[in-house]
């Protein structure tokens, strides 16, 4: 699953090679490493307003970073915040959108930009509307400027829902953090106060129990890593013919493995009776387990449509809708569905696959508010294009450039998905109600 | 401080789960699968189930029936190898093919009397992975090579290694006293019992079917862990009939006077595979949120004469049983599940006519009159080793930890407290059976 473009250019002659001929030079993307400091440098807070002073505050004081209020020459940046929550017409951008336009060419590599805005509402005054509408196409064109591994993020904060609630100060942590390596020109909507920030942040999932479907390989084994080493207990789900697989992930984790179909009529009870047998609750479901069966439209056989269809979205609201009768997933509860890219902006063949992702989308749309009362959520993960057995199967050229439709001009890794899925999963993120986290390097096509 | 001693009187030990590989035939998916690999496999799955990493185990004992001589700790060696403590101690045991329910006895006892409040019993067999021994003639001279003090002494000692020297013996079940087969053996039980070959195309049928709507019914999703690409029992034929069946050729009793009645479809192929079963305490349970499915009650071991005796080889469980059902004043019917081992199917066929037989109860079983019946629909009835196959050491813990979720499933259903009998006949005249109990 290697990339060998990304390793040619990465030094030497083939580097010097694209640079002559104006080709993608990707670089490697730095993830998160348990113990790790949040930034590499100094960060950059712009902005006026009680808002910036939080924010600033929020770098500074609790997370103990170098902060700048203003830019200063030759320092070089890890990390630009952009404070836009009051702006009031589109003219206010100017300002703060030029003072880091200044840092850009000398920020460092793996650099991170981030906005705080607004939600641009029918009932906003025009102007007011303008100006934060503008902060989206705003964030989405930085963020393809950017180079050397640095991402463009916005965090929109509802109104009326402080910049410090528990689920915006995570999405700032998580943008700014290397977790969210491969997300790029995303902007996650914050809609409440919900959420609890946790006592140590290399162990945000302390003291939940997960269960993550899929579990046995690809983006789903890695999940299952990624919430243990936050602390999680995980009980890993796959179908029993990959039950070896699925057990070495288990003994990895040191959870449990449950062999399962998910499309099982009984799989939500079952599902619930091991997590409350064995770990005695059951706080996060990871709807990760999918399939395709690509085929154009015109040549779709029902053997083609109805298992995609029932394996990645009919089995997650049948397990929902298990999980919100039983009245035992009530502990701040979290679910987090795998979508996909091809669920919003479509691809050719893959009819039946973006009909069962774009169904993921709308299930957790509507599932989040089921959840609210008992302070939980429903949010997806968009995967782009990953480097997994899933994708080393597609033919070498077609991989070759769908690889490139991105502005990190690579494939992600299954850690990246897994990485926001923890996010989404972890208290921290009540606020965060029925969303679809792109992990797709701001993919060339769709939102 | 008052000094107790541990357990004055036996506590109960319970089954809490278990995990196998799916059987597979000899030479098939797990041709390059060694004992060691395959044992290591069945804990790995057993440990991944019940999230047992790092736990240190009271004891976990198994082996093998076809072992290697450096296999001396297969058991341990695969605790080394799995995510199990390394603090956990292993013991190899072997009993030919009732080394499994003695395995589980044996730890069972051992949690009974307070000497442990955990255990695995485990078993294995690889009839691909066969140790490969040199002749007599062979290793003498390689033995006397090897103590020879100079190369002229070892090339003299070799010097008398003759061609024919070379060929390997692969080990067979095959009696050491009689040199007849298994099946043969089984034959001449067969023949003096009249079983009738429709009779055993009939039972090795209903085990097929039985077990395949076991698997169709995810009964072994949280008994069963996938192993070498293979997700199911391979010996399982879920689609044969008796057409197919009684169109297989006599391989066994061929040259007996009685017409020939064993096929290779009612009789066990050779078989790779490994199974494992959690026991404990019910306080160990508990504090490890493991649900207890059933208690090991009771067991008896016994043996037949197959030398001189007249008695069939695989016939000691039909002594064991009355003896063990006498100890608790209980008969056959008394229990909801009879597993009876398809060595071959008619084994089984066997067994059940010697308990009918008044004459049998009379003259060797000690009885007024026949022992018992055994209802047939309580007989085996998620299938057995004619149609999951029978890996010799690794048969054992496939039936105790089945049966030991279809008791506790019988409990949850029907409440009371259901009982099933095992009983499994193994080479050299032995045999083992056990009373197991729902919880």
């Amino acid at each position: 699953m290697g990339d060998v473009y990304l390793d040619l250019v990465g030094s030497g002659v083939g580097a010097k090679l694209a640079e002559r001929l104006g080709l993608p030079r990707p670089v490697p993307l730095k993830r998160h490493r348990t113990g790790d400091p949040l930034l590499s440098g100094p960060a950059l807070v712009l902005g006026d307003g009680p808002d910036a002073d939080h924010v600033a505050t929020l770098l500074n004081g609790d997370w103990d970073l170098d902060v700048h209020r203003h830019a200063t020459p030759e320092v070089r940046y890890a990390a630009v915040v952009l404070v836009l929550t009051g702006v009031t017409h589109p003219t206010d951008l100017a300002g703060p959108v030029l003072e880091a336009g200044a840092t850009l060419r000398s920020l460092l590599p793996h650099a991170r930009v981030l906005t705080v805005s607004r939600p641009a509402l029918d009932s906003d005054a025009p102007a007011v509307a303008a100006a934060r509408q503008g902060v989206d196409g705003l964030l989405r064109s930085l963020a393809k400027e950017l180079r050397s591994g640095a991402t463009g993020n916005g965090v929109v904060v509802a109104d009326g829902v402080a910049v410090t609630a528990p689920s915006a100060v995570a999405a700032l942590r998580f943008f700014l953090s290397r977790r969210s390596a491969f997300v790029d020109g995303q902007l996650l909507d914050v809609s409440s106060q919900a959420g609890a920030l946790p006592a140590d942040w290399d162990e945000p999932l302390a003291g939940r129990v997960a269960v993550v479907t899929g579990a046995a390989r690809g983006i789903g084994a890695t999940v299952a890593d990624v919430l243990a080493r936050d602390g999680a207990t995980v009980v890993a789900v796959d179908v029993p013919a990959a039950g070896q697989q699925l057990a070495a992930v288990a003994n990895r984790v040191r959870g449990t493995a449950l062999q399962l179909d998910v499309t099982a009529p009984d799989a939500g009870e079952r599902i619930l009776a091991h997590a409350l047998a064995r770990h005695g609750s059951l706080h996060v479901m990871v709807h990760n387990a999918g399939i395709t069966r690509d085929k154009l439209l015109a040549n779709m056989t029902p053997d083609r449509w109805e298992p995609v269809v029932a394996v990645n979205v009919a089995a997650q609201l049948a397990i929902n809708e298990a999980l919100l009768t039983s009245g035992d997933f009530t502990d701040a509860p979290r679910i987090v569905a795998t979508a996909s890219t091809s669920g919003i902006a479509g691809n050719r063949g893959q009819t039946n696959y973006a009909a069962s992702k774009g169904g993921v989308i709308g299930a957790v749309r509507a599932t989040a508010p089921l959840l609210v009362p008992f302070g939980g959520t429903a949010n997806a993960v968009a995967p782009g294009f990953i480097e997994t057995e899933m994708t080393a199967r597609i033919p070498a050229l077609t991989r070759q450039v769908a690889r490139r439709l991105n502005s990190l001009q690579q494939g992600g890794q299954s850690v990246d998905v897994a990485e926001a899925v923890a996010f989404l999963a972890s208290p921290a993120a009540g606020g965060i109600i029925g969303r679809t986290l792109r992990v797709c390097g701001q993919n060339m096509v769709g939102r | 401080m008052a000094r107790t001693t541990t357990a004055a009187r036996p506590r109960p030990a319970y089954v809490l789960g278990g995990n196998r590989t799916p059987f597979a035939r000899a030479g098939g998916p797990y041709a390059r699968a060694s004992n060691l690999d395959l044992l290591t496999a069945a804990l790995d799955g057993l440990v991944a189930r019940y999230g047992l990493q790092g736990e240190t185990i009271g004891q976990v004992a198994g082996g093998a029936v076809l072992k290697h001589s450096r296999d001396f700790n297969l058991t341990r060696e695969a605790v080394l190898g799995s995510p199990l403590s390394p603090h956990t101690p292993a013991t190899d045991t072997q009993e030919a093919c009732a080394t499994g329910v003695e395995t589980v006895v044996s730890l069972a006892n051992k949690i009974r009397l307070g000497q442990l409040d955990s255990a695995i019993a485990a078993g294995v067999d690889s009839a691909s992975d066969a140790p490969i021994v040199v002749g007599d003639r062979l290793r003498s001279a390689l033995l006397a090579a090897n103590r020879a003090k100079n190369a002229g002494g070892r090339l003299a000692a070799l010097a008398k290694v003759r061609p024919k020297d070379l060929a390997p013996v692969a080990p067979r079940p095959d009696e050491p006293r009689t040199g007849l087969s298994m099946g043969e053996h089984q034959a001449i039980t067969t023949a003096q019992w009249g079983i009738a070959r429709e009779a055993q195309d009939e039972l090795a049928l209903g085990s097929h079917r039985k077990l395949a709507a076991a698997w169709d019914a995810g009964f072994f999703d949280d008994l069963v862990t996938g192993y070498a690409g293979l997700a199911r029992d391979g010996v399982l034929r879920a689609d044969t009939s008796l057409e197919k069946l009684a169109a297989l050729p006599p391989v066994f009793g061929t040259r007996l006077d009685a017409p020939a009645t064993m096929t290779a479809g009612n009789s066990t192929p050779l078989s790779d595979g490994a199974s494992s079963v959690l026991l404990g305490s019910a306080q160990w349970a508990a504090a490890h949120d493991l649900t207890p499915l059933a208690a090991v009650v009771d067991a008896q071991v016994a043996a037949v004469d197959f030398v001189r005796g007249g008695e069939g080889l695989l016939m000691a469980p039909v002594y064991a049983v009355p003896r063990l059902l006498a100890r608790h004043g209980l008969t056959l019917d008394d229990f909801a599940l009879i597993e009876i081992h398809e060595a071959f199917a008619s084994t089984v066929l066997a067994t059940l006519a010697a308990w009918e037989s008044d004459e049998f109860g009379r003259e060797r079983l000690g009885l007024p009159g026949a022992f018992g019946a055994v209802p047939r629909e309580r007989l085996n009835v998620r299938g057995s080793s004619l149609a999951a196959g029978h890996p010799f050491a690794a048969t054992g813990g496939r039936i105790v930890a089945t049966t030991a979720k279809a008791l506790h499933q019988l409990k949850a259903e029907q409440g009371g407290t259901p009982r099933a009998l095992v009983s499994v006949c193994a080479a050299g005249g032995l045999g083992i059976a056990a009373i197991l109990e729902a919880a």
